[in-house]
């Protein structure tokens, strides 16, 4: 009996565990397979994080996706946007892309991540197939140039760019004694005019806002620090001898400005800066308050203040000015400002990869693209939208397409985004007195070069 | 004897697959320069003992290991375990209601899952919170407490979080001691310090240590409460090893040398036990 009774035992015990291996190694509940289902599945990843990209989505659901079904009526369009934070969404991609499971069979790339993501062989290239799309010859050359990885491939065609440059509220300079339409010519203006609105208006008035900590992560980075350093005459990265630059002028002119903003309380509350919301509370908050001077950000904030957007600002467009940001002294060639930009990739465990194409194609062309810039407020990839009427009307665009004239890439190369972080942290350290600019381009000099290795380091 | 062998081999099947497996790809991989992105992702490679040669250069390694140790001392040791004993022994003797009452309050701090706590504390403590509302309403100016004094403010949030486990532990241990003990003392003329002191505290050491040993590795494992209420900032000012580890891993893209850090979480814990164990004399 008793044995009886043991046998059953193991033999309930081997089947629990077969089944429990079987769930675990299961490939079920997969995104992208198609095997055994009589409608193929497309699956889109994107940041939808915080209010980001409603536009995107609004555009893929309203224009793109009615589009393709109706040239594909067989396939199911599966958004799957990641709900996470900037920093957080290129480490969800980067696991995403690991496994034929979780890949999704588009993903949006921003640039500075993408030659790295490529490297790592999670993006399928592209290049055999954009070299028989008639359209590719209508994108930019220095914003294809974003997509083109170490290995000379491209891995995704370009859907977006940016500019960046001063947002600055008219009224409030007016009152503080600034000269309206504000072009300031060198840094020095920038200290002036914020120390102007400090002096003469409400102390709940912030004058100058700058992304300054780890928590807005790439945007600290670009936003504030390389659009000071690119100014300085000093890039990052020296693309001829192919060596980072870890010790120069322009390395401790940076810092040392952005220490003299937060030691002269030129910026915001420290509390307020250092976090992830950092661009809602500025953009979204203190900006259309009229409790926000000056902002060092980019061209998309518009669509914050768009119809439909988050926060929905009319009259923006009479109270705002968008000033570009000038050289350390004035130098030539007078103004300064960086580029970004996303992509449309297809990684390279996709399980449709000829489909994904495909979608890519229709969402790439001209109307298309032009209907994603009115919804999103970013730049154009593309030349012949940049010249569409609709195009060039929508408020603050002419500002920001001029600025493309000075404008800088970011390092297309596989460790940016590591030395990106190191100068998040060292900006934060600097803005919360931890660490003096000089300590700072010390510590960037050790840190990068422990980053990259010592036969890729060079000084200026 | 075969019998039970059987029986124990679907757990030890279980076992190896997910607890095992786990701690030995972490140990090899702590070897490797595993990234999660660029080259290094596709083509991983052995480097030996790199990693730990990185980590103990590094500032921010150092800088993460004291604040760890600061955490731990603040929040579990002085907090949790002597906060939950002085609670036990406050509600030792007293009426059931009373008792109930109090440790309802207390324990619905340990059930609220760690994220929720973490949200909590912020609402109460960030700058249009609840405490500076407070203070405003008495005419006093408001403070940006999780900038001004962010270890203070994530020690207290965690201590909230774990005080009841302490309390449980020593309120179940002090039920343990014999009365009559206790009414011996008292009749040889023990002075309540004594008492406490002379006889309490020595029945009671082997709950101390097991107390210590669990609220430790729990603490040594606190990720979601502070990165949820400073991030490990401003600046570095929170950043326990755990926090740094995620930053490494999953912010730098270095999976390697995080699961290196990891690791070296795994030795200090062990280490705590055992000082634990050997300085307090007891057996496990």
């Amino acid at each position: 009996m008793r044995l009886k009774y043991a046998k059953k035992l193991t033999g309930l015990s081997i089947i629990l565990i077969c089944f429990l291996l079987m769930t675990a190694c299961s490939d079920e509940g997969a995104s992208g397979t198609s095997e055994g289902n009589s409608k193929d599945d497309l699956t889109i990843t994107f940041r939808s994080g915080g209010g980001t990209n409603e536009g995107l989505v609004d555009w893929l659901n309203k224009n793109i996706i009615p589009q393709f079904n109706e040239k594909y009526p067989d396939v199911n369009v599966n958004l799957s946007p990641l709900e996470v934070s900037e920093g957080d969404y290129f480490a969800k991609v980067s696991l995403l892309l690991q496994s034929e499971n979780t890949a999704p069979d588009i993903v949006t790339e921003d640039t500075f991540i993408l030659n790295s993501d490529a490297n790592a062989g999670y993006l399928e290239p592209i290049t055999d197939r954009v070299k028989e799309w008639d359209e590719w010859g209508s994108f930019t050359e220095n914003v294809k140039a974003g997509v083109i990885a170490e290995d000379g491939e491209i891995y995704g065609v370009p859907y977006n760019t940016d500019s960046r440059g001063l947002w600055y509220n008219k009224e409030l300079l007016k009152e503080a004694g600034v000269s309206v339409p504000w072009k300031p010519k060198n840094w020095e203006d920038i200290i002036s005019a914020a120390t102007a609105v400090k002096e003469n208006l409400p102390k709940d008035v912030v004058p100058l806002w700058m992304n300054s900590g780890k928590a807005t992560g790439e945007a600290t980075s670009m936003q504030t620090f390389e659009m000071l350093l690119y100014g300085t005459g000093d890039p990052l990265y020296n693309k001829d001898t192919k060596k980072w630059i870890v010790e120069s002028d322009g390395l401790l002119s940076s810092f040392k400005f952005i220490d003299t903003i937060y030691e002269k309380d030129l910026g915001p509350e420290l509390s307020k800066v250092l976090n992830g919301q950092a661009s809602t509370i500025a953009y979204q908050q203190l900006m259309p308050k009229g409790k926000l001077a000056i902002g060092l950000d980019g061209i998309w904030q518009t669509g914050t203040w768009r119809e439909g957007g988050p926060t929905p600002w009319p009259e923006s467009s009479e109270v705002l000015g968008f000033a570009p940001m000038p050289t350390q002294n004035g130098q030539e060639p007078g103004t300064t400002s960086m580029s970004g930009g996303w992509a449309f990739s297809i990684p390279s465990k996709s399980n449709n990869k000829d489909l994904a194409w495909e979608f890519i194609k229709m969402a790439s062309t001209k109307e298309n693209n032009l209907k994603l810039q009115l919804k999103d407020r970013n730049l154009t990839p593309r030349e012949d939208v940049a010249k569409e009427e609709k195009y060039q009307e929508m408020d603050f665009f002419e500002q920001a397409s001029s600025f493309l004239e000075n404008t800088h890439f970011r390092p297309a190369v596989d460790k940016y985004p590591n030395v990106s972080t190191v100068i998040q942290t060292l900006v934060e350290r600097v803005v919360t007195d931890t660490i003096t600019p000089e300590q700072a381009v010390e510590q960037y000099k050790k840190e990068v070069t422990s980053i990259v290795g010592k036969d890729k380091v060079t000084e200026r | 004897m075969y019998r039970s062998i059987f029986f124990l081999l679907p757990s030890w099947i279980l076992l190896l697959i997910f607890f095992v497996g786990p701690i030995l790809l972490t140990f090899y991989f702590s070897f490797t320069n595993l990234a999660l992105t660029g080259a290094q992702a596709q083509s991983t490679e052995f480097i030996g003992f790199q990693n730990f040669v990185t980590m103990f250069q590094d500032p921010g390694f150092r800088i993460s290991v004291l604040r760890t140790i600061v955490f731990l001392f603040l929040s579990a040791i002085i907090g949790q375990q002597v906060l939950g004993f002085l609670l036990a022994i406050l509600m030792k003797g007293k009426n059931t209601t009373f008792r109930r009452t109090i440790g309802i309050i207390i324990i619905a701090g340990w059930v609220t899952p760690e994220i929720v706590v973490a949200f909590c504390w912020v609402a109460f403590l960030s700058d249009n919170g609840t405490l500076n509302m407070l203070l405003n309403s008495i005419g006093l100016e408001s403070v940006a407490w999780l900038f001004t004094f962010p270890m203070i403010s994530v020690c207290i949030a965690n201590i909230w979080h774990g005080t009841a486990f302490s309390m449980m532990i020593f309120q179940a241990s002090l039920d343990d001691v014999p009365k009559t003990v206790e009414e011996a003392a008292i009749i040889d003329g023990a002075s309540k310090f004594q008492l406490l002191f002379r006889i309490i505290l020595p029945m009671v050491k082997g709950s101390i240590v097991t107390n210590m040993i669990l609220v430790t590795l729990q603490t040594l494992g606190v990720f979601t409460l502070i990165y949820t209420m400073t991030g490990g900032g401003p600046g570095n000012s929170t950043q326990t090893l755990p926090i740094f580890m995620y930053n490494q891993a999953f912010v730098n893209y270095q999976l390697g040398y995080g699961t290196a850090i990891s690791l070296v979480l795994l030795v200090i814990g062990i280490i705590a036990s055992l000082f634990y164990i050997r300085s307090m004399k007891v057996q496990i």
